[in-house]
């Protein structure tokens, strides 16, 4: 290994340190015991790991509510998206169409806009219509998140797919609809999974429109949001762990389509 | 119009109206609220309400030198980061694998993280006491300290958004043919004037598109800043959320609500202007 090779690792580990120090620190938090988060000064090791935070954390009322909310919306933010977005992303992918720069534009332009602090409105319309502080109300807001980006990949994905496979099942006798269910979808699944996992983060993670469009169903981040003031240290920690622990898996999960995702969702 | 025709207008049907409902509509009666009076008809009151609030020029000013900060260092350190990846030659995914964590992290959770280091009895002042730079918790989140608390924001922000640019640039890096740096090797050109005449250019386009993506979310900077600063450090959209929420003002909370749009578009004309791409300089 040359010299310049092996200060390229030094300093790539160095960063690697820095960016686990976080989780590293708050998941030790997490499993201390509950006077810890006060203690001075802090052991960088964990003395002695118990539950005892992170059961009194779901203990506390409301939280496996929040939970199960978060959930929920998330659940219904990932098959919205995927609903709405993979016909679309179909239909950029193998059909020439009048107004499709216009349809494509409607989509980029809405990552340039801080689309949850739009959502402003929507509160007054929610309450009109009953969606005010329900799953379906934050799940739609958070759907307009997610949606563009659902439709970018899936378009990519469909795009990657050799249109003649589709034709070949047609001569052999499969409607149209046959051969997207039998030949295109299963080859573009594993994709369309990483993009739903996406859209799920995307909501589980969103703290600015769940805490103006909830009272009582708040999410997990709406209840941790609006309960920082006064909430115990040894609480928020446990939160924070707990809202973190998804975001891991994900990267895990994820990891080989993060680069075909983005890659092409920014063309 | 025969059938054929009209099934890419089926699928994309659903989608369009979705984004008309709860994008447009929203967009457009968001300018309504912002200048609509209890009369029904046109009013800067709102505006002039968020204008003559004195939170509003803090956050404004407050959120303007966060943007100024993060971003750069963002683009830079991402920078840094997709070439050493692209030199390596094991060990390459696990690095990115690592990199790329806090891209599913919330900013909320991000923020409650670091937290956890910077507060009075965090790690980062036990660390500070073990080598003897100071003696007891010392505050750094506090207004009393604006400096050291503007630099925790900076660092968990830093944190936690790098990634996104690091995807992006990664993605970018992997676009550009091998042999274009190899050429420019070959005539005798630095590693130094490969990386500014060869692939920095040819990563204009990524550079433009992370640019604008992160520039857009810094202006929404907002749960990070609770975490740690709670209402010591105001931001805008922090105060949206105040004038919604505590003041249950939707009109001057629609007003910073445009106000951060206005930024966010200005912020993005910018970019596609200094960096557009000439078409003769590409292929």
């Amino acid at each position: 290994m040359n010299k310049n090779l092996r200060l390229i690792y030094i300093f790539a580990t160095i960063l690697a340190i820095c960016w686990l120090i976080p989780i590293y620190l708050i998941t030790i938090s997490a499993f201390s015991p509950k006077d810890a988060a006060t203690a001075w000064p802090k052991s960088l090791f964990p003395t002695s790991l118990t539950l005892e935070t992170m059961r009194y954390f779901f203990g506390a009322s409301g939280i496996w509510g929040a939970v199960g909310n978060s959930v929920a919306v998330a659940a219904i933010t990932m098959a919205l998206s995927l609903a709405l977005g993979a016909p679309a992303g179909y239909a950029l992918a193998r059909f020439d169409f009048k107004g499709q720069n216009i349809y494509r534009l409607l989509v980029v332009m809405t990552r340039a806009f801080p689309l949850a602090i739009l959502a402003l409105p929507l509160v007054t319309r929610f309450i009109n219509v009953g969606l005010y502080d329900t799953w379906l109300g934050v799940a739609l807001v958070h759907t307009a998140l997610a949606l563009p980006f659902s439709i970018l990949v899936s378009s990519s994905l469909f795009m990657g797919i050799p249109r003649e496979l589709e034709e070949a099942a047609w001569t052999l006798g499969c409607t149209k609809v046959q051969a997207f269910m039998k030949i295109v979808m299963p080859i573009a699944l594993p994709g369309m999974a990483a993009t739903m996992i996406f859209s799920f983060v995307i909501s589980w993670n969103e703290v600015f429109a769940a805490s103006v469009m909830t009272v009582n169903n708040r999410t997990l981040t709406a209840a941790l949001f609006s309960s920082l003031q006064e909430s115990p240290m040894y609480f928020k920690f446990a939160g924070g762990f707990f809202l973190i622990l998804p975001s891991l898996i994900f990267i895990f999960v994820v990891r080989k389509y993060l680069f075909s995702m983005w890659g092409i969702a920014n063309r | 119009m025969n059938k054929s025709d009209r099934i890419p207008y089926l699928l994309i049907a659903p989608s369009a109206i979705f984004l008309i409902l709860l994008f447009v509509w929203p967009l457009a009666e968001t300018a309504i609220l912002a200048f609509r009076g209890s009369d029904g008809g046109f009013t800067m009151r709102h505006v002039n309400k968020m204008l003559g609030d004195n939170n509003f020029s803090m956050a404004l000013k407050n959120t303007m030198i966060l943007v100024a900060i993060i971003v750069p260092v963002q683009i830079c350190i991402s920078l840094a980061m997709a070439m050493m990846l692209q030199k390596m030659e094991k060990g390459r995914t696990t690095y990115l694998y690592i990199w790329t964590i806090p891209l599913g992290v919330s900013d909320l959770a991000a923020g409650i993280a670091w937290l956890a280091i910077f507060t009075d009895r965090g790690y980062f002042n036990t660390l500070l006491n073990g080598v003897g730079w100071v003696d007891g918790p010392v505050t750094w989140l506090s207004y009393q300290s604006p400096m050291a608390l503007f630099i925790c924001v900076i660092i968990a922000e830093i944190w936690r958004a790098t990634s996104i640019v690091l995807v992006i640039l990664v993605s970018g890096v992997q676009l550009i043919p091998k042999e274009y740096a190899e050429a420019a090797e070959v005539f005798g050109a630095s590693p130094w004037k490969r990386f500014w005449h060869v692939t920095l250019p040819l990563l204009k386009p990524s550079l433009q598109s992370a640019l604008i993506l992160r520039t857009v979310l810094a202006f929404e900077v907002f749960a990070v800043v609770y975490a740690l600063a709670g209402r010591d450090l105001p931001v805008l959209v922090g105060e949206a959320y105040n004038w919604q929420g505590a003041y249950q003002n939707t009109n001057v909370a629609s007003a910073y609500a445009l106000f951060i749009l206005a930024i966010s578009i200005a912020a993005t004309l910018v970019y596609l202007i200094a960096l557009r791409t000439k078409r003769e300089t590409l292929s």
